[in-house]
């Protein structure tokens, strides 16, 4: 079968992005696999200016998961421009950059630069990152703040699709998804990490620096699928999937409940040719299962 | 350098090292070479049974303790889960294998060079030492608390002089610490190399800041990915930015890093 996606303009040969912050900038990956025979890359979260992250212990393994507090630690958007996206295959797979700022202006500022640059494909706006204190949660749980970065960041856009990322952390993940596809948004991922933190009793003391961090990995794959049921069901723009994804069979699982497309996260830790593997496995999987095309299939669930 | 792979390969022998290693956990795990060529000591790999699933969800990193064209050897001490759950691996079993990765410790053929090890941090000097051009110019410092016939001490002494330190009890360590300081004073023209836990790095980093000794350490931190992808690793350098210790390092110079 034809394993091609179309996603709000952008052409993937398959359904299977990898999901940033999870993936570095691509180049790390390399020597495992063919870059371009990914259905898209989404690169590790930009700012303006790089930022340092926060402190060690930054991460803890915790039942079929792991949690993460990097702070959002990244080379800023001129080195990335300058040094990584040009030894990235940008012409032969979607190269989405994944960007984060402070306020509605500095998004709008960064998202220009980031769309005049012919080989990002798309933008993927991080509004739910829960680690960096000085904002990012608080976009992502407001409907209102949610969508002022949206239509910042589409305001610069120029043609390029702009995705918005959405946080789980919040009472009514609809209400946000509506919210940022009214203010123009062109799809959807979802979802980010869930909150949560790790102890040690024995030292009595948090596993993590940052005390709280994201929760990723095959332990949020429920909450994901629900909420990429829910938001998929609300709105009119085509939705990513992601969490927890550690098989062709999950990535099926997600297109079953709505997903035009998927990324795969926290899995390419487990070895890193996870994602090149997947995307091999993934047509006779989805053959083994009666899926004759992702058109039909997307969405089918029945749910009586 | 050639390129790092991932490959699933099997247990070729797995042994508790020497008569105590059994009970002190400290263990020596061969695995199939899945055809690194040119592993440098000091390099390390991830090693993921195939059989974890997602439990554990991370791999381990280890450093290469001993590479052939046919094996590689890991010296494995069961310390927590994972470990734990690696050395009770049996022959034949299957192990998802990535690297050679990071840098690897300086030869300098010609160069009187000290290595310092504490406890499971020997093991990289083994393959150091039988890599090395000139073994005579090698010395080794070890400080270990298990029984010396845990580690593979013996592959060291067979190529170079050698001397250990048995720490028994938190009075010993300002001994050791001494220990340190009168072998790198010895070695202040030369080069020194220390792998070992961080207290044990930082004793020898601020030893080698002191008496003027070029020393590359060997940090060692959690890794979730051992690529440089998941910055969870970060070691601070001296300009106080954040560094991956698998990709940056694992081996640092002491006054490029601080601990």
């Amino acid at each position: 079968m034809d394993q091609s996606v179309s996603l709000a303009g952008l052409n993937l040969k398959n359904p299977v992005m990898t999901a940033s912050g999870t993936f570095g900038y691509g180049l790390e990956f390399t020597p495992y696999g063919d870059l371009a025979a990914l259905g898209g890359i989404v690169v590790k979260g930009l700012s303006l200016k790089p930022r340092e992250g926060n402190p060690m212990p930054r991460i803890a393994e915790t039942p079929s998961g792991m949690l993460n507090a990097i702070g959002l630690q990244n080379c800023g958007v001129e080195r990335f421009l300058s040094d990584k996206l040009p030894r990235l295959p940008w012409k032969a797979t979607p190269i989405l950059a994944n960007l984060y700022a402070c306020d509605p202006d500095e998004f709008g500022e960064l998202a220009g630069v980031l769309a005049a640059e012919e080989g990002v494909a798309a933008l993927e706006v991080n509004i739910s990152c829960p680690n960096v204190k000085e904002g990012g949660v608080l976009f992502g749980q407001d409907p209102s703040q949610a969508a002022k970065v949206t239509e910042a960041v589409k305001k610069r856009c120029g043609s390029k699709p702009v995705m918005v990322k959405l946080s789980p952390n919040v009472a009514d993940i609809v209400g946000i998804a509506r919210a940022v596809e009214a203010a123009g948004a062109d799809c959807l991922s979802l979802i980010n990490t869930l909150t949560g933190m790790a102890v040690d009793v024995r030292t009595r003391k948090p596993r993590l620096a940052n005390v709280v961090g994201g929760l990723s990995g095959p332990a949020v794959k429920p909450v994901a699928l629900r909420c990429v049921w829910q938001v998929s069901r609300a709105v009119n723009i085509p939705v990513v999937g992601m969490g927890g994804i550690s098989s062709a069979m999950d990535v099926l699982e997600f297109i079953l409940v709505g997903a035009h497309a998927v990324q795969v996260g926290t899995a390419n830790f487990t070895r890193p040719d996870f994602a090149f593997r997947l995307v091999e496995e993934l047509p006779q999987v989805a053959a083994s299962m009666g899926v004759t095309d992702w058109e039909s299939f997307r969405g089918s669930l029945d749910v009586g | 350098m050639p390129k790092p792979t991932c490959q699933d390969v099997s247990v070729l022998r797995i042994t508790p090292h020497g008569p105590e290693g059994l009970s002190h956990g400290l263990w020596l795990i061969e695995l199939e070479n899945p055809g690194w060529q040119a592993v440098r000591p000091g390099q390390f790999a991830m090693l993921r049974p195939t059989a974890w699933g997602f439990e554990p969800l991370w791999a381990r990193p280890f450093s290469i303790c001993r590479a052939t064209p046919e094996r590689l050897a890991f010296l494995i001490q069961a310390v927590g889960r994972g470990t734990r759950l690696l050395t009770g691996l049996k022959q034949g079993d299957t192990v998802t294998v990535w690297g050679p990765l990071g840098h690897a410790f300086n030869t300098e053929p010609g160069v009187r060079t000290l290595m310092l090890a504490g406890g499971v941090g020997i093991a990289p000097f083994v393959e150091y030492s039988a890599a090395h051009p000139t073994p005579s110019n090698l010395t080794l410092l070890f400080g270990h608390r298990p029984p010396l016939s845990c580690y593979p001490y013996e592959d060291i002494t067979r190529l170079a002089a050698a001397s250990a330190f048995r720490e028994t009890s938190p009075q010993d360590i300002p001994l050791f610490v001494a220990r340190i300081e009168e072998a790198m004073a010895d070695h202040a023209g030369g080069l020194a190399l220390a792998c070992g836990p961080t207290p044990f790095l930082r004793t020898v980093r601020n030893a080698a800041l002191k008496l003027g000794v070029r020393c590359q350490l060997s940090l060692e931190n959690r890794m979730a990915c051992g690529i440089g992808a998941c910055l969870g690793c970060v070691a601070t350098d001296s300009e106080g930015h954040h560094v991956q210790s698998c990709t940056r390092g694992p081996v640092f110079w002491a006054n490029e890093i601080t601990l």
